[in-house]
C-alpha cells in the first residue's frame, strides 16, 4: 500500500483479484468476544446520592430486620409477623394468613406492584432500576465497600494497574472477604422468612439447621457475591428483561435523565481567556470534564442521549451540578426531566408537567381496580371454607330395605386457630338422614370436629328413601355448615343421585 | 465471508457482511462471559458423562462412574417409604380390629392403606369403588353375601371364597335343572316366586306355585321369605340387589345350572397388616355392619 490511493485502482484489469481478507486480519481488526470493560464508578455527593443512600439504607433494613418482627396470634399459630411456612403450607403477614388454596392473594399481590411499577415508570421514570431494584442496593453496598478498602475511582484503576503485591493481595483479599460476608448475611436472612428467626438463626450457627436451609444461604450467598460483586451493570444491560421493555412505558412526559445539548454545546475544556473577555461567549456551558462518566454506576456517557444501560439512579446529576456550581453556571445541565420539557426549553418556552395522560391514567385506573378487588376479598375471607366431593363409583347404592345412599367426602377448612366443632346439615332431599364414618346414629345433623389451622375431612353418607325422589335421577342437595361462635358458616351445593324413573 | 470488511456510518461498528433489504448486521462482539458459560456448560456435560449413564452402546450403555439408576432410585424410595410405613403397620397388625375402628390415628391411616391395597388387589373384580360387576359382588351396599361385621369382611379376606385354602368360606347350591331336581316349569314358577319377593312377578298363578317349589327346596338356605344366610353364603333374594342379575332369565338359570362365585384366600398372599387394613375400608365403603 503505497500512501493515498486505494488498491483497486493499482490492479491491472486482466487478473482477477480476490480480496480475502485472512481470519486473523480480521480478528485483529474485530475480536469474536469482548471483554468486559471494567467500570470504575467515581464516589459523588448530592441531593440524589442522599437519597439514594436514603433507599438504600430503608431497604437493607427491611429485608434483614423483617423476619425478626413478632405478632402475637395466640397459641396454635407462629408469632412470626412475616413467615412462609412451607411444611404447614401457610404464609402469614401480620394480620393476614394465607392458605394454599387462596394463593390468588399473592397473584392479586404480584399484579398489583406489576402495574404500580408501570405507573412510576411512566411519571417519574427508571425509579425501581436506579434506586430500589436489588440488584442496585446491592451493588451499591458492595461498591462502598469497594471504596472503603481499595480507595476511589483513582486509586482503584491504578491498582488494577498495578503489579502484584502484598498489599494489593491484601486489599483484594479483604474486599472480596467482605463481599463474601455480606453475601452470606444475604443469604442467611433469606431462610430467616421461611422459618422461626430467633430459633434458625441459633440452627444456622451451630450447624443444626437443615439441609434445604444450608443449600439456600450457599445459593444466595453465591448469586449476591456473582451479581452484586462481579456482574454488577452487565445484570441490567445483558441478563433483566425490564430495561428491554420498559421504554413501552415511557413517553415525552416521562422523567428521565437528560443532558440540555441545547445549551451544554458545543462543549470544550474551560480556556484562560484575556482579562475581560467572556470565557463562555460562542461555546457550551458543558466543561467536558467528565465528570459524569466517571460516576456513572453503567459506564455510559448520558451527553450521547437515551440509552438502555441508564437505570436513572441520577448520580451523574450531582457530579454535574457541583461542576457547573464551581464554574458558576446555572445548575441542571444534566438533570431528571421530561422530554418534552426539553424541547420546550431548547425553544426557551417555560417547562410544563403533565402528570395526567391517558397513559397514567389507564395505569392508575388498572391499579384502582385490581386494588379493590383484592381488598374486597381479604375483607370478605372467610374463617371457614367447606368442599363437598361426591362419589362417583357408584354414583348411588341401593340399600336392602330398598333406600338410596349416596356418599360424599367433605373436607372443612378450619382457618382459625382453636378447635372447631361445626354442626352439618343437607337440605333439599325429602327423608334424607345423615351418617358417617364412626357415626352410625342416623341423624339430621352430623357433627365435624376440626382442628386448630387445619382440614378435617370425613366420608358421610346420605341416605334416603326412594318415594321421596318422585323418580329424580338427579335432585339438588345443599350442604350446610354451621360453626359455633366464631366459627362462622359454608354452603355446598351437590346433587343426590338416585335410579331414574 | 465478506470480502472487505465493512464499517457502519453512524456507530462506527464492523457489519457481518449480512443484509436484507437494505439492513445491515452489526458484528458486535459477544461478551467474553458468555464464551466461558458456554466452556463451562460443556465441562458440565463431560463431568456427566463420567458420573452417569451417559453412551448406548449395542448392548446397554455406560454405567458411569456413581453406578446411579433411575431404577435404583426409586428402588430406594420404594424401601425408605416401606420402612417409614413400619411402625404403624405393626401397630396395626397387634391391635384388634375394634381397636382400630376406636383409635382415629389407626382407622385413618387404615382407610389410606386400605384403599391403596383395594385399588392393585380387589379393584379387578369388585370395582375401583367397590360397585362391583356381574358376578362379583358390591361392596358398597348393605347387601352382604358372607356378612357385613368387620369381622365376618375380615374372615372373608383371610381365607376367601370357595377355594382351596382349608378354611375357605365353602357352600355349593345344587344344579337344580341340570342334575334333574327339578323341572324346567317348576323352575319357571319358583323365579317367578323370587321375582315376587321384591314385588316385581306379573304371574300371581306361577308365582303361587312357586312358593311351594321355594318352601321344599330354597328355604334351608335362602330362609324364610327369601331374607338369605350369611352363614351359608346365601344371598338375599328380597332386596332387589344381585349379584349374578335379577331378570327372570338370570334367576332361571341360576336355579338351573346354580352359582358358585370363588375369591382367593388373601392369607395367603397379603401380610396381616394389610388384610386388617383391606377389612376397616371395604367396611367404611358404607354398607359395614
Amino acid at each position: 500500500m503505497d500512501g493515498g490511493s486505494t488498491s483497486e485502482t493499482r490492479v491491472p484489469p486482466s487478473v482477477a483479484v480476490d480480496e480475502a481478507v485472512s481470519t486473523k486480519v480480521q480478528i485483529a481488526a474485530q475480536p469474536l468476544y469482548a471483554s468486559r470493560i471494567k467500570v470504575h464508578p467515581k464516589s459523588v455527593s448530592g441531593f440524589y446520592r442522599t437519597i439514594k443512600w436514603a433507599v438504600l439504607g430503608f431497604c437493607l433494613s427491611v429485608y434483614y430486620l423483617a423476619p425478626w418482627l413478632r405478632w402475637d396470634r395466640g397459641p396454635n399459630a407462629p408469632d412470626q409477623a412475616i413467615l412462609i411456612d412451607m411444611p404447614g403450607r401457610k404464609a402469614y403477614f401480620f394480620m393476614i394468613e394465607i392458605w394454599p388454596q387462596e394463593v390468588y392473594f399473592l397473584t392479586g399481590l404480584l399484579v398489583i406492584a406489576a402495574i404500580v411499577l408501570f405507573l412510576v415508570t411512566s411519571l417519574f421514570g427508571r425509579l425501581w432500576c436506579g434506586y430500589a431494584c436489588p440488584q442496585t442496593v446491592w451493588t451499591d453496598l458492595f461498591m462502598l465497600v469497594e471504596r472503603w478498602i481499595e480507595g476511589d475511582r483513582n486509586a482503584r484503576i491504578k491498582l488494577d494497574a498495578a503489579p502484584n503485591s502484598v498489599s494489593k493481595i491484601a486489599k483484594r483479599t479483604a474486599k472480596h472477604a467482605s463481599w463474601l460476608a455480606i453475601a452470606a448475611a444475604t443469604g442467611g436472612a433469606w431462610v430467616l422468612y421461611f422459618g422461626d428467626a430467633p430459633t434458625l438463626i441459633g440452627e444456622i450457627f451451630t450447624g443444626r439447621a437443615s439441609v434445604t436451609e444450608y443449600f439456600f444461604i450457599g445459593l444466595f450467598t453465591a448469586t449476591t457475591y456473582t451479581l452484586a460483586g462481579l456482574a454488577r451493570e452487565q445484570v441490567c444491560t445483558y441478563m433483566c428483561p425490564w430495561p428491554r421493555f420498559q421504554s413501552a412505558m415511557l413517553d415525552d412526559q416521562s422523567y428521565v435523565v437528560t443532558y440540555e445539548a441545547w445549551r451544554g454545546e458545543p462543549r470544550g475544556k474551560l480556556a484562560k481567556k484575556a482579562e475581560g473577555a467572556d470565557p463562555w461567549a460562542g461555546r457550551g456551558d458543558c466543561v467536558d470534564c467528565n465528570s459524569c462518566v466517571a460516576t456513572c454506576p453503567t459506564g455510559i456517557d448520558i451527553r450521547d442521549g437515551q440509552q438502555l444501560e441508564c437505570i436513572g439512579c441520577g448520580l451523574c446529576v450531582d457530579a454535574c451540578d457541583a461542576v457547573m456550581a464551581k464554574v458558576n453556571r446555572p445548575l441542571g445541565l444534566i438533570r431528571f426531566d421530561t422530554l418534552a420539557n426539553q424541547q420546550a426549553r431548547a425553544c426557551g418556552a417555560p417547562a410544563t408537567h403533565k402528570f395526567v395522560r391517558p397513559r397514567t391514567i389507564l395505569y392508575a385506573s388498572v391499579l384502582a381496580v385490581v386494588g379493590s378487588v383484592m381488598l374486597a376479598a381479604l375483607l370478605l375471607r372467610t374463617t371457614v371454607e367447606m368442599n363437598v366431593l361426591r362419589d362417583r363409583n357408584p354414583l348411588f347404592s341401593t340399600l336392602v330395605d330398598g333406600r338410596i345412599r349416596n356418599a360424599y367426602t367433605i373436607h372443612v377448612l378450619n382457618k382459625t386457630h382453636a378447635e372447631q366443632v361445626y354442626t352439618l346439615r343437607a337440605a333439599g332431599v325429602p327423608g334424607a338422614v345423615l351418617t358417617a364414618i364412626g357415626d352410625d346414629t342416623p341423624g339430621d345433623t352430623l357433627r365435624i370436629v376440626a382442628k386448630p389451622d387445619s382440614v378435617a375431612n370425613s366420608r358421610i353418607f346420605v341416605t334416603a328413601p326412594l318415594a321421596g325422589l318422585r323418580g329424580d335421577a338427579s335432585t339438588k342437595i345443599e350442604f350446610r355448615l354451621d360453626g359455633a361462635s366464631g366459627g362462622g358458616r359454608a354452603e355446598y351445593r351437590s346433587v343426590f343421585l338416585a335410579p331414574g324413573r | 465471508m465478506p470480502t472487505k470488511i465493512e464499517k457502519d456510518a453512524v456507530t462506527g461498528t464492523e457489519t457481518t457482511g449480512h443484509e436484507w433489504d437494505g439492513i445491515k448486521e452489526l458484528n458486535t462482539p459477544l461478551p467474553k462471559w458468555w464464551l466461558y458459560s458456554y466452556y463451562a456448560t460443556i465441562l458440565w456435560s463431560i463431568a456427566y458423562f463420567v458420573l452417569y449413564p451417559a453412551w448406548p452402546s449395542l448392548s446397554g450403555h455406560t454405567p458411569g462412574v456413581l453406578g446411579w439408576t433411575m431404577r435404583g432410585e426409586i428402588a430406594a424410595e420404594m424401601e425408605a417409604a416401606k420402612a417409614a410405613q413400619g411402625p404403624m403397620l405393626r401397630r396395626i397388625a397387634a391391635s384388634s380390629l375394634d381397636d382400630i375402628r376406636k383409635s382415629t390415628d389407626l382407622q385413618a391411616y387404615a382407610m389410606a392403606g386400605g384403599r391403596s391395597a383395594f385399588g392393585v388387589q380387589c379393584a379387578p373384580c369388585h370395582g375401583a369403588g367397590g360397585a362391583g360387576a356381574k358376578g362379583f359382588p358390591n361392596l358398597v351396599d348393605d347387601s352382604w353375601i358372607w356378612g357385613g361385621t368387620l369381622d365376618d369382611i375380615y374372615t372373608t379376606i383371610q381365607f376367601g371364597i370357595r377355594n382351596a385354602n382349608d378354611k375357605s368360606r365353602l357352600s355349593q347350591m345344587p344344579r337344580f335343572g341340570v342334575d334333574g331336581m327339578l323341572t324346567a316349569a317348576q323352575i319357571d314358577d319358583v323365579a317367578e316366586y323370587v321375582l315376587s319377593l321384591s314385588r316385581r312377578s306379573r304371574d300371581a298363578g306361577a308365582a303361587k306355585r312357586g312358593e311351594a317349589v321355594y318352601a321344599e327346596n330354597c328355604v334351608a338356605c335362602h330362609q324364610e321369605g327369601g331374607k338369605g344366610n350369611p352363614e351359608m353364603g346365601a344371598p338375599n333374594l328380597a332386596a332387589n340387589i344381585w349379584t349374578f342379575g335379577g331378570d327372570k332369565a338370570t334367576i332361571v338359570e341360576s336355579v338351573r345350572n346354580a352359582r358358585a362365585g370363588s375369591m382367593p384366600a388373601w392369607i395367603d398372599r397379603l401380610d396381616d397388616a394389610t388384610i386388617k387394613m383391606l377389612a376397616v375400608y371395604v367396611h367404611a365403603l358404607g354398607g359395614g355392619k
